[in-house]
């Protein structure tokens, strides 16, 4: 299959950017990154610099893949990360407009790459379990309902992979903090750190610029994690429960 | 100031708390102000509404509440312009080329618009208490008021101005505009305050919706009655 690429190109983070055309020939059982490869590789042996693009496990559950594919996160298929997206989604002759990330607390370094440290900072702030190391716990030896389990496993699904922020027109990052404060909130591990964590996860979400929902919920319906909003609830709940009730002042 | 609370308001949690706080009370608001402007539809010659409208101005508890909601209507509209501008700045100044979003849950659109219909709700609420508040508190005869007698109290004829305005097909157009966009901005304010206090939850989250939407079509639906039914009188 014959594609139309339009691909933003940008030298790094200081200069602007633009958009730039390509044509390539793809095979439909590729994934879209394996297609980006093909790009490159042409591009490489006519001397080119390759487009930039960031890419790990491609399993679909590192969450370092990103782009925005024709205006959608991730692309047009529902819950699936980029490198699970296959080129058979697409048609023959069809124009691809593939973009960053776009947020102010995610800038372009080059090309298709952003720098979602921000992220990084956020779970550095309180997204973890004190606990020593010592001995691996038997399984089982603290009780967890299903129910429970079910609901933090859910919002543990979250890759923090970022489209959330690049779906809101808010560039609000509430989807992933949500998921972060909930799966340790709702675990006995983690609820003992639970009101410390949500406030300083918060405070750092908002030190890093990122916007405030607006309950538009674009972020859950272009989540690869299909994360729901309930957890941005519960943010709310945890966050405001923990400035009327811990003891710092 | 540097305390627990102020950086609690000041946090992107703390202000859309604030924002859903006071716009459930505004909703609030807009029930009462329906009950008291129902009673306009009394074809009485506006012996009830006259009732009613005196009681209102006159009353320490009413005067005090509704201080309290010209209060709560300024902090909402400056959070609400403070939130656009910031999650404006976060956007940052490269766009999207192209965007395309999935069917969302909530309702698709408005949100974004929040802004734009708070605005029009604004400039409604200039008109409307310039033309009525304003009137009933401080106009004279022969400025545009008239007195009744009222249980043996002259008192401003709220009633006969109500009646005068809504001859005008163009004030009776734009109430009746103005009350769709209040119900555009009701039907996703509603739901989504009880969001940003946290609340949603599997048992309670569809009643809430219901509740918004019927809340939302309703009271519009029944303050944007009055300017069509007496302009029809009259007509």
């Amino acid at each position: 299959m014959k594609l139309n690429l339009k691909v933003w190109r940008q030298k790094n983070a200081k200069v602007k950017g633009q958009f730039e055309s390509y044509q390539v020939v793809a095979n439909e059982h590729m994934s879209f990154l394996e297609m980006l490869d093909v790009l490159n590789e042409s591009l490489v042996s006519g001397q080119k610099e390759p487009v930039a693009f960031e890419h790990d496990c491609r399993e679909g559950i590192c969450g370092t893949c990103n782009l925005v594919i024709n205006g959608q996160p991730h692309g047009p298929q529902n819950g699936t990360t980029t490198c699970q997206l296959h080129m058979r989604h697409f048609k023959d002759g069809q124009t691809i407009v593939i973009e960053p990330f776009r947020a102010k607390a995610f800038p372009v370094l080059k090309d298709l790459v952003v720098d979602r440290s921000a992220f990084d900072r956020i779970i550095q702030a309180g997204g973890y379990v004190s606990v020593d190391t010592g001995q691996a716990p038997d399984g089982n030896t603290i009780p967890i309902g299903k129910d429970v389990a079910g609901q933090a496993f859910e919002a543990a699904a979250c890759i923090g992979c970022g489209a959330c922020v690049a779906a809101c027109p808010n560039s609000s990052a509430m989807l992933f903090v949500g998921a972060k404060i909930s799966h340790l909130a709702l675990l006995p591990q983690g609820e003992v750190e639970a009101k410390k964590r949500a406030q300083k996860m918060v405070h750092q979400m908002d030190e890093e610029g990122f916007g405030m929902c607006s309950n538009i919920t674009a972020c859950e319906a272009e989540c690869p994690k299909g994360i729901s909003v309930e957890n941005i609830a519960r943010m709310n709940r945890e966050y405001i429960g923990a400035s009327f009730t811990s003891q710092d002042k | 100031m540097n305390n627990w609370f102020f950086g609690f308001l000041t946090s992107s949690i703390g202000r859309k708390l604030l924002m859903a706080l006071t716009g459930l009370f505004l909703i609030l608001f807009l029930a009462v102000h329906l009950a008291g402007n129902l009673q306009l539809l009394h074809d009485d010659g506006g012996i009830a509404f006259n009732t009613y409208a005196n009681f209102m101005a006159h009353n320490p508890l009413i005067q005090f509440v509704s201080k309290g909601n010209f209060f709560f209507i300024l902090l909402h509209a400056i959070l609400g312009i403070a939130l656009w501008s910031k999650n404006r700045a976060a956007r940052g100044t490269q766009g999207y080329a192209v965007t395309k979003t999935r069917a969302t849950q909530t309702s698709p659109g408005l949100a974004k618009f929040m802004w734009a219909f708070g605005i029009v709700i604004f400039v409604f609420l200039i008109v409307h208490l310039v033309q009525f508040w304003a009137m009933m508190h401080y106009g004279e005869i022969g400025y545009g008021i008239d007195f009744v007698n009222i249980d043996g109290k002259e008192v401003r004829n709220l009633y006969t101005l109500v009646e005068a305005t809504f001859t005008n097909a163009g004030f009776v157009l734009f109430y009746v505009v103005c009350m769709v966009v209040i119900a555009l901005h009701l039907w996703h304010g509603f739901q989504s305050a009880f969001q940003s206090m946290g609340l949603n939850h599997p048992k309670y989250t569809p009643v809430i919706k219901f509740v918004g939407a019927a809340y939302s079509v309703l009271v519009p639906l029944g303050f944007a009655v009055i300017p069509i039914v007496f302009y029809l009188r009259h007509a």
